[in-house]
């Protein structure tokens, strides 16, 4: 294979990979408050429809991006008022959320199937894009992607460097001893939820404003459950899950590239790639690095003492 | 001031629960109703055809009584999963593959008699079922793989198979290009139950119901699976094969969503086409939950909800309304009951401050 084959098809990889990166790294900062958030895939296509609505009765494409993350985070919400408020089943509340997410998205978005909207396109990084390889790579993209370029870091360094982020790491290990050191646990978790859904919800935007640039319906495609995936895999650390998502985002591009050259696999068995690599993803997590463990209480109610 | 004080109850009544349901299904069609108004539909109009196509005629009556079998059959599975703590979201994909499996057995043997055919179906279906539901189970005990994830990851694997079948080296050369198999022989075919359009499934379910039922009550392996689902530790602790019942409900629910497949292609569509995919795996997971995974109740809410499905399809005929509204309803009415489930484990009485 040589580089002109090769480079297009890293850039289609990191492009493809970006909206399971922000989807990825929200689930991240929502888990490590020790909130299971099964709901990606639903505030993933709700943060989609948002995003190209508002851009399309706006005009304006970064107006767009931002309702997605608004919405996305508007719709973990209900997940927040379910388990925190109501102490519900986190498990079965994000699959819920995950049903009423797509179907919502999905029955708004009829009338618009086909339409498109102002979205994001190419705009090369001046200097950085005339690097060899390294700049069609990753500096001929979108803005969106020089975006989520940034947020790894910000995320790493908010949970590892910041008090906030301290509190949200230490209500999601042992919220007794937190609450007992002065914090309200369900602040933070409201927290998690939210901030969570919001990159969860730019994630969706990001494929109906840069990566299709028009509506169709189940547009996320199981993405929201690779992102969910992919935090395990990731260990629940950042730097991982670009790994991850560039990884994925490289297995889809490839497919969409065999099935455009006119192979004889049937599109049926190509589709399959993404699925069965995080079945083989979650294998592979299981061999276990030091400090790779799930928060404590993952997945588990706080009932505040009497 | 006033103030909150909430205390957990000791015991839940089943009136409360009920109260809930219906509760709230009632909420959900208000909030539904927003949306219709959205599309320009008037609520009053569709709530009406959505309550008349699914009870609202004896046709409508065997038609969500059609769907609620492979619905039930599916959750009664699914149930047995959750109630060892175990998140079985595969159902749809184990479906698929039950009907993938009764078919290729109808195809290979058109010739033999309904009375070797059909048990020889219904035995591939379970097996093709429970392999897909066993997977996820081994991964889980041996590399602690999320056994969510692979479940829905094996749905998306199993529906792009049961796809490149039918498109590909399944399709009926005379089906002027259309994805579906040909026609099963006769003797391949579940028959219905005297004049009505009820397949002979429906005794499956009855017995299966029953007897399930009876097994979680009664029987050792009930308690077993109680009590490990309440505490993993103490059971492991205690000694009780954690495991090996993972292993075996994992299998238990993906043969009977298995024999849903084989039942949807065999008696309601003749063929194995894209459209036996109908999202009841998704659904049977709402009732489960909705029926307290207790196996009687499934079965009522199985029939709740397919008569759901049947309703919003004559919405979609009359009104035009996007099928994913059904979704739509199941989410809401989940997620209600979830947040009103705080209401009957929870008493919360007013004090004042002081």
């Amino acid at each position: 294979m040589n580089a002109n084959i090769l480079v297009p098809l890293l850039a289609a990889a990191v492009q493809s990979g970006t909206p399971i990166l922000y989807a990825t790294l929200g689930e991240i900062l929502t888990e490590k408050s020790g909130v299971l958030n099964l709901g990606v895939e639903g505030i993933m296509m709700v943060g989609a429809l948002a995003g190209f609505l508002a851009s399309m009765y706006t005009g304006n494409p970064v107006v767009g991006f931002i309702a997605g993350g608004i919405f996305g985070a508007l719709i973990a919400g209900i997940h927040g008022l379910v388990c925190l408020v109501f102490q519900g089943n986190q498990v079965v509340s994000g699959l819920a959320l995950t049903i009423l997410g797509t179907n919502l998205a999905n029955y708004l978005g009829t009338p618009h199937v086909g339409h498109s909207a102002p979205g994001f396109g190419v705009f090369p990084v001046p200097y950085l894009s005339g690097i060899p390889i390294v700049g069609p790579v990753f500096f001929k993209l979108d803005m969106l992607v020089y975006v989520s370029y940034a947020m790894p870091f910000a995320v790493w360094f908010f949970l590892q460097y910041t008090r906030w982020g301290l509190a949200l790491r230490a209500v999601g290990e042992n919220p007794e001893a937190g609450s007992a050191a002065g914090l309200n646990v369900a602040t933070y978790r409201w927290a998690g939820i939210l901030a969570g859904g919001f990159l969860v919800g730019l994630g969706g935007a990001y494929l109906s404003l840069a990566y299709t640039h028009l509506w169709t319906n189940g547009l996320s495609a199981g993405r929201g459950w690779i992102a969910v995936a992919l935090v395990i895999f990731a260990f629940w650390k950042p730097g991982r899950a670009v790994l991850g998502a560039y990884l994925f985002g490289g297995v889809m591009a490839f497919q969409l590239r065999l099935q455009a050259t006119g192979t004889n696999l049937p599109s049926s068995l190509l589709l399959m790639l993404p699925y069965g690599l995080t079945v083989l993803v979650l294998v592979l997590a299981s061999w276990k690095v030091k400090g790779g463990d799930a928060p404590a209480v993952l997945g588990v109610n706080y009932e505040p003492p009497e | 001031m006033l103030a909150f004080k909430i205390t957990r109850k000791q015991e839940l009544s089943l009136r409360s629960s009920c109260f809930l349901l219906f509760a709230a299904i009632a909420v959900s069609l208000c909030m539904s109703a927003v949306l219709l108004l959205m599309h320009h539909k008037s609520p009053v109009d569709g709530i009406a055809l959505l309550f008349e196509g699914a009870f609202g005629s004896l046709w409508a009556l065997e038609e969500s009584l059609i769907k609620a079998i492979p619905i039930f059959l599916c959750s009664l599975g699914v149930a047995m999963t959750f109630r060892l703590q175990i998140w079985n979201i595969g159902a749809e994909g184990q479906f698929a593959l039950g009907a993938v499996g009764a078919t290729w057995v109808a195809l290979l043997f058109p010739d033999l008699p309904a009375l070797v055919l059909l048990p020889f179906m219904l035995l591939v279906a379970l097996t093709a079922g429970g392999i897909w539901g066993l997977v996820p189970a081994v991964l889980k005990i041996r590399l602690r793989a999320n056994e969510i994830i692979v479940t829905l990851m094996l749905n998306y694997l199993g529906i792009l198979f049961l796809e490149y079948l039918v498109y590909g080296p399944w399709k009926d050369p005379v089906s002027f290009g259309f994805p579906m198999t040909s026609q099963f022989s006769n003797s391949a075919i579940v028959g219905t139950i005297g004049g009505t359009r009820i397949n002979w499934g429906i005794i499956l379910c009855i017995v299966l119901g029953v007897t399930v039922w009876i097994v979680l009550r009664y029987s050792r392996l009930g308690y077993e699976l109680k009590a490990s689902g309440e505490n993993v530790k103490a059971a492991r602790y205690a000694g009780l094969p954690y495991d090996r019942l993972v292993i075996f409900v994992m299998v238990f629910s993906g043969a009977l969503a298995g024999c849903a497949g084989f039942l949807e292609a065999s008696a309601n569509l003749n063929r194995l086409q894209p459209s036996v995919i109908a999202g009841y795996g998704y659904t049977a997971i709402v009732v489960a939950w909705l029926a307290r995974l207790n196996p009687l109740y499934i079965g009522v809410a199985s029939y709740l909800l397919a008569g759901l499905k049947v309703g919003v399809e004559n919405m979609q005929l009359e009104l035009q309304v996007p099928a994913a509204f059904g979704g739509i309803l199941e989410g809401l009415i989940l997620l209600t009951v979830l947040a009103g489930g705080f209401f009957t484990q929870y008493s919360i009485s007013i004090r004042r401050k002081q």
